[in-house]
């Protein structure tokens, strides 16, 4: 068995990775989780959050901040169908951050039970690339 | 009989008239290569999707607990029809053989007595459908086609506003009323249903198979699901209904752009057989003249 695994990320509008990588650590609902070659079939839903490849098994992870979406592992493919992508590197603090102060005003003066759920979904996709720009949790 | 002038001044309006549809020809071929591109990229997502919800549905037991987008909710009195034409015209029958398509269908299940509403995307389906069915138009989303691109997003707002009012009780079946796009040629107005999910669509069955004959091991091990599958699907349905929506938006508008090309194509060679026998019967006229003149001429000298 080979040592890599064939990883591909799409989006409804395009392809955005395909290429084999040793691993890919993906951000399952119930937890991340890693994918190496051969790893038992699968079907998972995924939480906003970063997927990190692998090249080399030791090395600097790509990463790529996923706004959800499903995963469909097979022992030779991994495949992650994603609604919005972005790098990592692409994401602007700054702004992530004013959106999220933005966000946190419009939910004080939302009254409908139905809008606040919105920005609350909203805000917390605003706050999940926060964590993945800075690399520790904000909540 | 019109003079010389009247000629010349056709002629010159039917050679603008042929410019400008030679170059909406032009445009059209340009967004149509750019709308195929764009079908292209999306087939990887809306394939994966498809295999997915075929391995994820069947592996569900349909209970009552089940989603009601999967299961339906128990009636199938009310239907709500989202009916995809282009915004504007100027593309042969595109819009035409589409609304003809709606209108047979609407007909159909009002004979079966059922209570429908429309949604309309595109504003010449709006237009041709408001003097017949005015009052059952509850939704309209205009500017999505024909744009340079169309985006997911776009997509995504008609689907929350489709799933908003399925949870609102608003009706049991939701029927999407799009041009499917054949090839530049054809664009076959097609009635497809999206709730409650149809596994039926071939599409997905066929592609299943073959992906596990790709990775041999699928084959015999059983899928792990996370969460359980009951969740995953529950979670999947509401996105495959938005993949569908993308995608008929997609097909619309490649369509689109192809039925104009097509129209503007024919538009401009029958400008171009007008200039011709308008030049003839402008020379035919122009000689009758100078026949006329010459034997003014020669009479008046032959009088003298």
């Amino acid at each position: 068995m080979s040592d890599t695994i064939q990883f591909e990320l799409v989006s409804p509008e395009e392809k955005l990775v395909s290429a084999p990588v040793h691993m890919a650590v993906i951000p399952g609902e119930e937890g991340e989780f890693g994918v190496l070659a051969g790893h038992s079939s699968l079907v998972a839903s995924l939480q906003p959050g970063v997927v990190a490849l692998y090249d080399e098994p030791q090395g600097e992870p790509r990463k790529i901040f996923i706004a959800g979406g499903f995963a469909d592992v097979s022992a030779a493919q991994c495949t992650v169908l994603a609604e919005e992508a972005v790098l990592v590197s692409d994401l602007d603090q700054a702004k992530i951050e004013q959106k999220i102060a933005d966000l946190n005003e419009d939910l004080g003066i939302a009254e409908e039970a139905a809008d606040k759920a919105r920005i609350e979904k909203r805000l917390n996709l605003f706050k999940a690339k926060l964590s993945a720009v800075t690399g520790h949790l904000v909540t | 009989m019109p003079s010389l002038r009247d000629y010349r001044d056709r002629i010159a309006s039917v050679k603008s008239t042929r410019k400008i549809t030679s170059a909406m020809k032009m445009v059209a071929a340009s967004k149509l290569r750019k709308a195929q591109e764009q079908a292209e990229a999306s087939q990887p997502y809306a394939q994966s999707m498809a295999e997915m919800m075929a391995r994820v549905a069947g592996g569900v037991v349909v209970s009552d607990a089940s989603s009601p987008l999967l299961v339906g909710t128990g009636s199938d009195q009310k239907h709500l029809l989202v009916i995809v034409t282009a915004d504007r015209g100027l593309c042969g029958g595109f819009n035409g053989n589409l609304v003809k398509k709606a209108r047979a269908k609407i007909k159909e299940l009002q004979d079966m007595g059922k209570d429908i509403s429309i949604v309309c995307v595109g504003r010449k389906g709006r237009d041709l459908l408001r003097s017949d069915f005015g009052k059952k138009i509850e939704q309209k989303f205009i500017g999505i086609t024909g744009a340079s691109k169309v985006e997911f997003a776009d997509a995504s707002q008609i689907t929350e506003y489709v799933l908003e009012r399925f949870d609102a009780g608003g009706f049991d079946v939701c029927h999407l009323v799009y041009n499917e796009f054949v090839s530049v040629l054809t664009q076959k107005p097609s009635v497809q249903q999206i709730i409650p999910f149809a596994l039926l669509e071939s599409e997905a069955v066929e592609k299943a198979p073959k992906k596990d004959e790709k990775t041999k091991e699928g084959l015999s091990s059983p899928y792990d699901f996370e969460p359980e599958e009951e969740q995953i699907l529950n979670a999947l349905l509401p996105r495959n209904i938005g993949v569908q929506i993308f995608r008929s938006l997609l097909d619309s508008s490649a369509g689109e752009q192809a039925a104009r090309m097509t129209a503007m194509d024919n538009a401009t060679r029958n400008a171009g057989e007008m200039i011709d026998s308008l030049t003839l019967a402008y020379n035919r006229a122009r000689q009758a003249y100078i026949t006329k003149e010459l034997i003014e001429i020669i009479s008046g000298a032959e009088a003298v």
